[in-house]
């Protein structure tokens, strides 16, 4: 896959679907292309958070740790974007990736995108959006779990 | 060379030693080299009688044979070197009544003479030149090592006070000028005084008035001159201080630069750089206006005589009390006495600078309580063990600034007795510690080994049988073998065997530095004392070193240093010997952990997309700069063989693909922006550079490019990588292309360049480049994010089961630590000092807060490793140890508590906790 490629692939990424061309190739560029096999851990619950991860081709999922072991709580899909909480926040990786097939994914480093969030107004203002997006979500998620009470 | 090990006699002293220096320049010339400027000047006396025998030949030459006198009869013969001399109550006296030589014969003859007595002149004046100049250099050496010597002798509390580069100016800088003065010291005024003399006598004896008034004036010229002079020794000494606080202030701005940049204060040090260089060149240009105004006055006086001879012994002549034949032969007589005179004044202003000098260096170097030189004499033979308690009795130690350290501690470490010194914040464990390395000197009270007075043991002893290791670490700038082995360097314990050229340098190496009062220890010598670290030579010793480096965790560091650099194969043949095999086991490994795709090997015949186009188009490491990366493009071999190739056009096209994306990229970055690290093919520097080259290149076909603009756009695709980059730009044809011009390079490698570069070649150790990429011999994946460590750590236990582990380590002790071991980390540097401390195996092994760098876990470990290492082989130490953490305490045998100086509580860890006091506080 070109750096071209690349690009389109994170256009589709609905947190860099405002962001200009330019700064996207950017930070294709300046990310890195990795590969995992199936099983290959991304990253760690409780590790530092150092990069976010778009995923390229292939699948993951999202384990959190529980009493019983590991749980699967969700599965990323190409054209998905995971960890960019805990760059965001400073704070550890809430749950662990794995590699659920052969995986490519882009590596983009904590640096680069608090750096890019900096330099793109456009971008900050998508990044708030889908947080709060989620926010709103996991807030009708709360209430619908309580009154289930 | 060979070495052989040396059975001299148990110690020797250094000479030339002295107690104190020698206050008088003088006096210090006249006691180290009086023979020598006796001998000098006699043959300066000797010189004299060709000298003066030339003056009278032309004369001779003149009148005889050209003028023709007593050849005025055709065939006419005179003889020629004829002896005969008046001897008082013999009469005339016939040595040797000549030969009979005609006039041509004659002219010839003594021209000859004339010649040979040049040729003679010429030679004495060599020797004495040569003579002199030998004696100052010796001298200078002489001074030099003094100087040295005492610095190795001052005591402690000195360098508190000293700045390190003020030191050196002065055993370099202050004292050179002696150098040139030494020779001349006696022979110049014995001379010019002399030569004075002479003439001053032969003017009096004209005329006795006249003689007066030379006399005066002469008298008013040594009376007055000197005084002149006396500003000019003020200043002379103002310039040497100012100098000396000059270069001092320089070094602290070298040792102290972070500081500088951390604090913004680069602008006040070139205020306070320029503010000292005003007062220099104030002083200097005094110094000179002061100069020039002696020299004018001087000069005056010398041209007043004559005119006061013209004046005055005119007068006496029209009066008639003088005849006009005595006033000819005074005036004549008067231009050979300024001469002498300037000379000599000229010789006692340098006198005088040299002598300023040299105070203002031996007040510097005049120190209280210098160690004796007994201390530190040279001993060949171990001394015994200190099987004797060490204790501290009635100990008071301030610091400079009068505050009390210690105040009348008094206690006893056992031998093999292990003892944690824990301390509040002005405890004053600190200071015990130092007094224990000799470190710090004791005000009152004293340290003592058994009934011996610590500070009266030779340091063949305490730096022997004591080690030390402290928070305050200094390395020197040699390699970390050289750091870790310096401690058991005590003497020079071979002696080595010189063949041919060698030995005769050898010889005048001793010769020379006898001569000079400097010892003739031979630093070519093995120095190293095996049987210390426990080792019975070079052989074994590295085992000793393992065990220590392990000790301290700091093996790994050291490997990793090893595998970044590039092995000396003088030193490591092994490495080399065994790459195949290392490679091979490599190989086998990553294929059993399904690791195979981490690496992707070299092949010769094969296209590496890990590894950017120019080296697969170089396929070896650049041995020298003509290959070297930035240069490559432009190489016109190299230029001709992409040619030949087709591959020219094609990278001049993948170069501008490369430049345009690249400046689309990051055109509209700050320069400082972190994204350049990325970037590869041009720095930030670089790129208004090639965006004009590209405006300019962008529509011109490729034949109406110049070679210079060609090569650079090429040099961009050279460093580009397709799975790194992801540029597309690399096709199955291109990399077969790049292959085939590959071996095109090295077929017809001119002869010019097959120094410049080391093919990679599966079956050998390639020197130019590092351990690491000898081993991969390939290139890590581009997309494996733990790659470097997985392989790291692969690499590690592979080296372990071929036994080529030592080996590695091996090559990371070569790592050359920096000035003051700075291109380590402070955490390596205090890992590599307690290594230091423990490789010599002492009896008493004092460490001072010695890993206060580290984080705790990281001490416990260490602590824990340290104190099982000493103590390997039924070796018992005692271990005196300041901790920088009271819950450390509980390794040892006993804990001693300070607080303000004083010794409050000393028992065991259990009976101490139990107590309630200060540290049963400071633990919780």
């Amino acid at each position: 896959m070109l750096l071209k490629d690349e690009v389109g692939m994170l256009q589709r990424v609905p947190l860099f679907s405002g962001i200009e061309l330019t700064k996207l190739k950017l930070l294709a560029f300046t990310s890195d292309r990795v590969s995992y096999s199936a099983g290959q851990i991304l990253f760690r619950q409780g590790d530092e958070g150092d990069a976010a991860y778009v995923i390229l081709s292939g699948r993951a999922d999202i384990l959190v740790d529980s009493d019983s072991g590991p749980i699967k709580v969700a599965e990323m899909v190409p054209n998905s974007i995971v960890g960019e909480i805990a760059i965001l926040c400073n704070s550890s990786r809430t749950a662990t990736v794995r590699a659920a097939s052969p995986l490519e994914v882009l590596r983009i480093r904590k640096d680069h995108f608090l750096r890019l969030m900096k330099e793109s107004p456009e971008m900050t203002i998508e990044i708030l959006r889908v947080l709060a997006d989620r926010l709103s979500h996991t807030t009708a998620d709360l209430i619908d779990a309580r009154s289930a009470k | 060379m060979r070495q052989q090990l040396l059975f001299h006699p148990a110690s020797f002293q250094l000479k030339g030693a002295q107690s104190h220096m020698e206050p008088s320049l003088a006096r210090y010339i006249w006691k180290h080299t009086k023979k020598q400027q006796l001998w000098i000047l006699m043959i300066v006396v000797l010189s004299m009688i060709p000298y003066f025998m030339s003056f009278d030949l032309p004369k001779l030459i003149v009148n005889g044979p050209i003028q023709g006198r007593g050849f005025e009869q055709p065939g006419a013969t005179q003889p020629f070197m004829r002896l005969h001399y008046n001897l008082p109550f013999i009469g005339e006296v016939l040595f040797f009544s000549g030969f009979q030589l005609g006039r041509k014969a004659t002219l010839f003859a003594l021209s000859l003479v004339f010649l040979l007595l040049v040729v003679i002149n010429g030679l004495f004046k060599l020797y004495i030149n040569t003579y002199k100049g030998r004696l100052g250099e010796r001298m200078l050496r002489r001074i030099r090592f003094d100087l040295v010597d005492r610095v190795l002798r001052f005591p402690p509390v000195y360098f508190k006070r000293v700045k390190s580069a003020e030191v050196a100016t002065m055993v370099k800088d202050e004292v050179e000028p002696l150098g040139g003065f030494i020779g001349d010291a006696f022979l110049q005024p014995v001379l010019l005084g002399g030569q004075a003399l002479t003439a001053m006598l032969f003017i009096m004896v004209q005329n006795i008035w006249l003689g007066m008034i030379a006399v005066v004036i002469v008298v008013i010229q040594i009376v007055l001159i000197p005084r002149m002079r006396r500003r000019l020794i003020v200043l002379g000494r103002q310039r040497q201080l100012t100098a000396r606080a000059l270069s001092g202030r320089v070094g602290e701005i070298v040792d102290g630069i972070g500081a500088v940049h951390v604090h913004d204060t680069s602008n006040y040090e070139r205020a306070d750089i320029a503010a000292r260089l005003g007062l220099i060149f104030k002083i200097r240009f005094d110094l000179y206006q002061w100069k020039f105004m002696v020299k004018f006055l001087n000069n005056f006086l010398a041209q007043v005589t004559p005119f006061l001879f013209y004046m005055v012994g005119g007068y006496l002549v029209i009066q008639g009390r003088l005849d006009v034949g005595q006033l000819v032969a005074v005036i004549g007589a008067y231009k050979d006495l300024p001469g002498p005179m300037k000379e000599l004044i000229d010789w006692d202003q340098d006198r005088q600078d040299v002598q300023v000098k040299y105070q203002q260096v031996v007040e510097q170097f005049t120190v209280e309580g210098l160690i004796a030189p007994r201390i530190g004499a040279l001993t060949i033979d171990d001394p015994d063990p200190m099987t004797n308690p060490l204790s501290a009795i009635g100990l008071s130690i301030t610091d400079d600034g009068g505050a009390m350290l210690l105040n009348r501690i008094s206690l006893q470490v056992k031998p093999g007795e292990t003892v944690a010194l824990v301390s509040t914040a002005t405890g004053g464990a600190e200071a015990l510690a130092e007094a224990f390395a000799r470190l710090n000197w004791p005000d009152s009270g004293r340290i003592a080994s058994g009934a011996d007075d610590l500070l009266e043991l030779p340091e063949a002893v305490t730096g022997r049988r004591m080690s030390y290791a402290s928070s305050d670490v200094f390395l020197f700038q040699a390699s970390l073998r050289d750091n870790l082995l310096y401690g058991l360097k005590h003497a020079p314990l071979t002696s080595v065997t010189y063949d041919g050229a060698a030995a005769d340098q050898h010889r005048w190496n001793i010769d020379e530095a006898r001569r000079s009062g400097n010892p003739d220890l031979d630093i070519r010598s093995d120095w190293i004392n095996y049987a210390s670290a426990g080792a019975t030579g070079p052989h074994d010793l590295f085992e000793a070193v393992r065990r220590v480096l392990d000790a301290v965790v700091l093996s790994r560091d050291i490997l990793d240093l090893g595998l970044r650099s590039s092995a000396d194969l003088t030193r490591h043949t092994e490495l080399a010997r065994r790459i195949v095999e290392l490679r091979a086991a490599l190989r086998t490994r990553l294929e059993q952990e399904g690791l195979s795709g981490l690496v992707v090997p070299f092949e010769p015949g094969a296209y590496n997309k890990e590894a950017t186009i120019g080296q697969n188009l170089l396929f070896g490491a650049a041995a020298g700069p003509e290959l070297a990366d930035r240069v490559l493009a432009a190489n016109p071999y190299f230029a001709s063989v992409l040619k030949q190739a087709g591959l020219d056009r094609t990278l001049y096209g993948m170069g501008m693909e490369i430049a345009e994306q690249a400046i689309e990229l990051f055109a509209d970055l700050p320069p400082d922006h972190q994204f350049f690290q990325q970037l590869a093919f041009m720095s930030a520097e670089e790129i208004p550079a090639y965006e004009t080259l590209l405006q300019r290149l962008k529509n011109r076909p490729y034949e109406a490019v110049s070679e210079n603009d060609r090569a650079m756009i090429v040099s961009l695709s050279f460093a580009y990588i397709e799975p790194r980059h992801r540029f597309g730009l690399l096709s199955d044809e291109l990399m077969s292309k790049i292959v085939a011009a590959r071996n095109r390079f090295y077929e017809n490698l001119p002869p010019e360049l097959q120094n410049a570069i080391e093919r990679y070649d599966p079956a050998k150790y390639i020197a130019a480049a590092t351990v690491m990429d000898n081993v991969l011999f390939g290139r890590v994946g581009n997309n494996h994010p733990d790659a470097p460590d997985r392989i790291r750590s692969i690499l590690y236990d592979i080296l372990d089961e071929l036994g080529l582990y030592g080996e590695l380590l091996n090559v990371g002790l070569d790592f050359n630590v920096g000035a003051g071991g700075r291109r380590l980390t402070g955490g390596q540097r205090q890992k590599l000092d307690v290594a230091r401390a423990l490789l010599k195996r002492p009896d008493f092994l004092i460490l001072n807060r010695p890993l206060s760098a580290l984080d705790q876990r990281m001490q416990d470990k260490v602590l824990r490793n340290v104190l099982q290492e000493a103590r390997r082989d039924g070796h018992s130490p005692a271990i005196v140890w300041v901790v920088t953490n009271p819950a450390m305490a509980e390794m040892f045998d006993r804990v001693i508590v300070f607080d303000s100086g004083q010794l409050v509580e000393d028992g065991t860890h259990e009976t101490l906790l139990a107590e309630n006091g200060i540290f049963k506080e400071l633990v919780s």
